[in-house]
């Protein structure tokens, strides 16, 4: 049953936009936001949303994937729309009925609000469907490589995330385990209200954190014996290299940029 | 040949113990040898494995690998890179989420260049015979194919002893054999010190040496050849002797005479069979 559940979301592949670097992927995530929060009106969203349509279309990734994961937002969204229809005031007056009244300029920037809150994160679904965890914890920490002259742990939290990773599907396994030996001395984790649902819970979580520590406290040992010794001095087999391709994807996203801040102060 | 480890007067106590649960060992390990540590729960063999790369320290007395002293911490990252360790559990000692990645982890804390590192992976999975599984994730592995994949991973530092704590453990028997041969083959044909720590007998049979501990100090030391035949005094450790030197002490028992010596299954039925095998 945990079994089921698909971490970090990747959808292996090896398209271009699979291929690319995984440091130019975050970039181009970050430049794609910014363009998305500058675009304005009609002209910037459409080059906004072509951006991302042509990447999707080249990662092959399926837009199923895409609309199911953008649905658990369904709600922010609806909420951010109807605020916006009802909030925002104008001069062309729509509708008016008792105290409220709906303007164009509300339509507009409802319709655009929620446009915006849904780009952004098939964006960011578009990185982490195409990019696996351990290479987005290596691109991250080359790129978060500069703050540690500021004596930012970058490695430390580096490595603490992709153990953190390593080692999910091993406690969800221990989690299945446990939850069967409680079922079979009688627990019953399915019925009852939510605080009953909370209680029969306890007697899972008690086992489970105390077999996490005894296995990070292993986990420290076995680490220490094969030299570890923090990020210091450290090599790495597999070095992040940028080809051609990454800096080709790069200029795209700044031609992205440009162009939507061209169009933002045309006004369109 | 040369000693790679030597204990001198080693005890240690944990924290909160009123007793020292290794009272003064003396041992010293042949460089190209493989040594078997054979004892019950609580006979001090883990602690004593765990002071041969300086996981733990000695309350007093010392450990000297290769001429070091484990206690001087500016030896502890040439200590480590000596004397690799494998653990019990497979789970808790694979760092990475690719096999390939976890064999790096050793060689990159050691900063050593990329390319030499890839050369290193790829003949430590090889030797392990778990090459076509590099870009596999653990833990979708069977246990011996995780053990053999922490063993590359300690290879890969290039140590010359590996010391291996109950590797066997949690391990259904295909893994057990698995691991066994594996590290038998690394001694046989590569020279690596091998020092196994274990509770069962029948995986010392192969060993050059066997020291037997109970009870914090080593209660015998020899060949498993001089040492199993001793079954009285292993019975009184709690020990028992392996299956096959069993079988010949209860013919004995019953008025045949039999060598003790003959501890592996061939050498077994061999003996048997002079003086049985005439009759049919």
């Amino acid at each position: 049953m945990l079994r089921d559940i698909t971490l970090g979301q990747y959808y292996p592949g090896d398209t271009l936009i699979h291929r690319l670097d995984p440091r130019t992927k975050l970039v181009l995530t970050m430049v794609y936001i910014v363009a998305l929060f500058t675009a304005i009106v009609y002209a910037g969203y459409a080059l906004v949303f072509l951006f991302l349509a042509v990447s999707i279309l080249i990662s092959r990734i399926r837009l199923k994937s895409i609309l199911s994961g953008l649905k658990p937002l369904i709600v922010i969204v609806l909420i951010t729309g109807i605020l916006n229809l009802f909030y925002t005031k104008g001069e062309h007056l729509l509708v008016h009925f008792w105290r409220i009244s709906i303007y164009w300029e509300g339509v507009e920037t409802a319709v655009f609000m929620a446009l915006r809150i849904m780009l952004l994160i098939a964006g960011t679904l578009l990185l982490t469907y195409t990019t696996s965890p351990l290479q987005l914890t290596d691109g991250l920490e080359s790129l978060l490589n500069p703050l540690k002259k500021i004596h930012v742990p970058v490695h430390e939290l580096a490595m603490m995330m992709s153990i953190a990773l390593r080692f999910i599907p091993t406690l969800i396994e221990e989690t299945d385990k446990i939850m069967s030996a409680q079922r079979a001395r009688g627990a019953d984790f399915e019925t009852g209200g939510l605080i009953a649902k909370a209680k029969a819970l306890l007697p899972l979580l008690i086992p489970l954190f105390v077999s996490a520590f005894r296995r990070a406290d292993e986990l420290a040992t076995a680490m220490e014996s094969r030299c570890y010794h923090g990020g210091e001095g450290r090599t790495r087999m597999k070095q992040l290299r940028m080809a051609r391709r990454d800096w080709a994807a790069l200029a795209v996203g700044v031609l992205l940029l440009a162009l939507v801040i061209l169009f933002r102060r045309l006004g369109i | 040949m040369s000693t790679i480890i030597k204990t001198e007067k080693l005890v240690f106590t944990y924290e909160g113990a009123e007793t020292p649960t290794l009272k003064g060992l003396d041992l010293e390990i042949e460089e190209g040898s493989f040594v078997a540590i054979l004892g019950h729960n609580g006979s001090g063999k883990s602690t004593l494995a765990k002071h041969l790369n300086g996981i733990l320290l000695p309350t007093s007395g010392r450990v000297l690998v290769d001429g070091m002293d484990t206690a001087q911490e500016e030896n502890l990252l040439a200590v480590r890179h000596t004397v690799g360790m494998v653990f019990q559990n497979p789970d808790n000692q694979i760092v990475a989420n690719v096999v390939e990645d976890d064999v790096a982890f050793g060689p990159e804390n050691l900063g050593i260049p990329p390319a030499e590192i890839r050369r290193r992976v790829d003949d430590a999975l090889t030797s392990v015979q778990m090459y076509e599984f590099r870009n596999h994730a653990p833990h979708l592995l069977s246990g011996g194919q995780k053990q053999r994949v922490a063993i590359a991973g300690i290879l890969a530092m290039k140590p010359r002893c590996i010391v291996l704590d109950e590797p066997t453990a949690m391990l259904d028997p295909v893994g057990r054999g698995e691991v066994l041969d594996t590290i038998t083959r690394l001694n046989r044909q590569e020279g690596i010190t091998v020092i196994l720590v274990t509770h069962h007998m029948e995986e010392c049979i192969g060993a050059d040496r066997l020291v037997i501990m109970s009870g914090g100090s080593i209660l015998m030391d020899g060949s498993p050849r001089e040492i199993f035949p001793r079954v009285e005094e292993m019975e009184a450790a709690s020990l028992g002797v392996p299956d096959t030197t069993r079988l010949l002490y209860a013919l004995n028992r019953q008025g045949c005479s039999l060598p003790l010596e003959a501890i592996t299954t061939e050498e077994c039925a061999q003996a048997l069979m002079r003086v049985f095998g005439h009759k049919e």
